[in-house]
């Protein structure tokens, strides 16, 4: 304390030319409009560039917290979506077949997850149990056949995509019927293999591909139509390459068929089957 | 001891109406205009002590400020020329050799040492005077020019004044 005394007194003049000069200066820059504008300006400017950057730092560190308030807010507006309610009330609508008294009931669905790449490709909608699917309906889509439903569950279920490699439909094309299997070795999601079409039929090339009622469609359903048709060596079938109507890789909104006889189609098919 | 603090007095009041109600209206147009006030400062006694100078500074240069209106200008001008004065003596004068009362006046110093001694003080104090008045460094050139012709002005009127007076305190 003594020393800081001394060194004071020994530069006294520094000191008090400090304190005089510090009042003067506020004295100054206080009550003169010109000086006070300027430094007022200069400080403002300079603070605020300051303070600019110190934000921005600043926000690196709370870089966290903004981006869980962010998710999180999200995450709300999300919620108020309109697409993120469940449409609880399964719209239906019933096709009546006055010839065959057959009945068809049509569910539409959303897409909600998709695979085209694949060798087993398979999609999920948001109808399931709960909207009246059951596993082994089939599922069309605007431009034609999707694929047939594989697992279910309350409010979703699982459908086998054409895309598949032991995917079979019942397919006709100019009255003769085969079957229709995705050539898994091209992974080509736009074609499709028509077997068993016997060689007497006359296929051309733009002929269109239709459900040939067998099976879990209906009758004309479209799936595609005939690209090129081969004969292979031997053989008394055409090897028919199909176009798919569907395109897989942007389809959003399907129908699933409930074919209500189904059921008792099935039954009799077994019964023939076992002797 | 009295005697000197009266005489300062006096200076002091002289000086100050001096520059307040005739200097005032003397100048250049706003080029050179005359700081004879800081005679005051000159004139205080060698080796008083840092604190008064200081504070006779200070509120000389605030008296001036009171009339010219530029409240804190000439007080900061002066506090800094009180500093460059305790520099200057310190280095130019051993002031032991010094009476108490001793004055620095052109009689008692001689007219080198006087004219530097008035030279630089009055630089300093014109060269911070302007520099704050017009508080920015883009037109210093002729911040500069003003310095100069007005420490030029000051400097022929203190020494006019220090002719006057310098013969009367002989005689």
């Amino acid at each position: 304390m003594r020393n800081l005394w001394l060194f004071i007194s020994k530069y006294n003049a520094f000191f008090l030319f400090c304190l005089f000069f510090i009042t003067s200066l506020t004295l100054l820059l206080n009550n003169n409009s010109y000086q006070r504008a300027w430094t007022s300006g200069v400080s403002g400017q300079f603070i605020g560039e300051v303070y600019e950057r110190a934000t921005f730092f600043k926000n690196y560190l709370h870089l966290e917290e903004v981006n869980t308030s962010l998710a999180q807010e999200n995450a709300r507006l999300k919620n108020e979506l309109k697409s993120s309610f469940l449409i609880d009330s399964a719209e239906k609508h019933i096709v009546r077949d006055s010839i065959r008294k057959q009945q068809y009931i049509y569910i539409v669905a959303r897409v909600v997850n998709n695979s085209i790449h694949q060798q087993n490709n398979y999609l999920i909608i948001n109808r399931g149990s709960k909207h009246g699917i059951r596993k082994g309906m089939g599922v069309t889509g605007p431009d034609g056949i999707v694929g047939i439903v594989r697992d279910v569950t309350e409010n979703f279920a699982r459908v086998q995509s054409v895309l598949h490699s032991e995917s079979r439909f019942s397919a006709s094309v100019d009255g003769g019927i085969g079957s229709l299997v995705w050539d898994e070795g091209s992974l080509n999601s736009k074609i499709a293999i028509l077997k068993d079409i016997p060689s007497h039929v006359k296929v051309k090339p733009n002929d269109p591909v239709t459900t040939s009622g067998y099976s879990l469609f209906p009758i004309g359903i479209q799936i595609g139509h005939v690209k090129r048709v081969g004969l292979k060596g031997g053989n008394s079938f055409l090897d028919i390459e199909v176009v798919l109507s569907t395109d897989f890789s942007s389809l959003q909104y399907v129908y699933v068929i409930n074919n209500v006889l189904a059921r008792e189609q099935q039954a009799i098919e077994s019964q023939t089957q076992t002797p | 001891m009295s005697n000197i603090f009266i005489l300062n007095l006096a200076r002091f009041a002289i000086l100050i109406l001096i520059q307040v109600f005739l200097l005032q209206n003397v100048g250049y147009y706003n080029l050179s205009t005359p700081f004879l006030y800081i005679l005051i400062i000159l004139l205080l006694p060698i080796k008083i002590p840092h604190w008064l100078l200081f504070v006779s500074s200070f509120a000389s240069g605030l008296i001036i400020d009171i009339f010219y209106d530029t409240l804190g200008l000439h007080a900061t001008a002066c506090t800094v020329m009180a500093l460059a004065r305790i520099v200057f003596i310190s280095v130019t004068l051993q002031q032991e050799k010094y009476e108490n009362n001793q004055t620095p006046s052109l009689g008692a110093m001689g007219f080198r040492w006087f004219f530097f001694y008035t030279a630089t003080l009055t630089f300093f104090h014109h060269t911070v005077l302007f520099l704050f008045e017009t508080f920015r460094f883009s037109d210093l050139l002729y911040t500069l020019l003003r310095t100069v012709s007005s420490s030029i002005f000051t400097i022929v009127l203190i020494f006019i004044y220090e002719y006057i007076f310098f013969h009367k305190k002989v005689r």
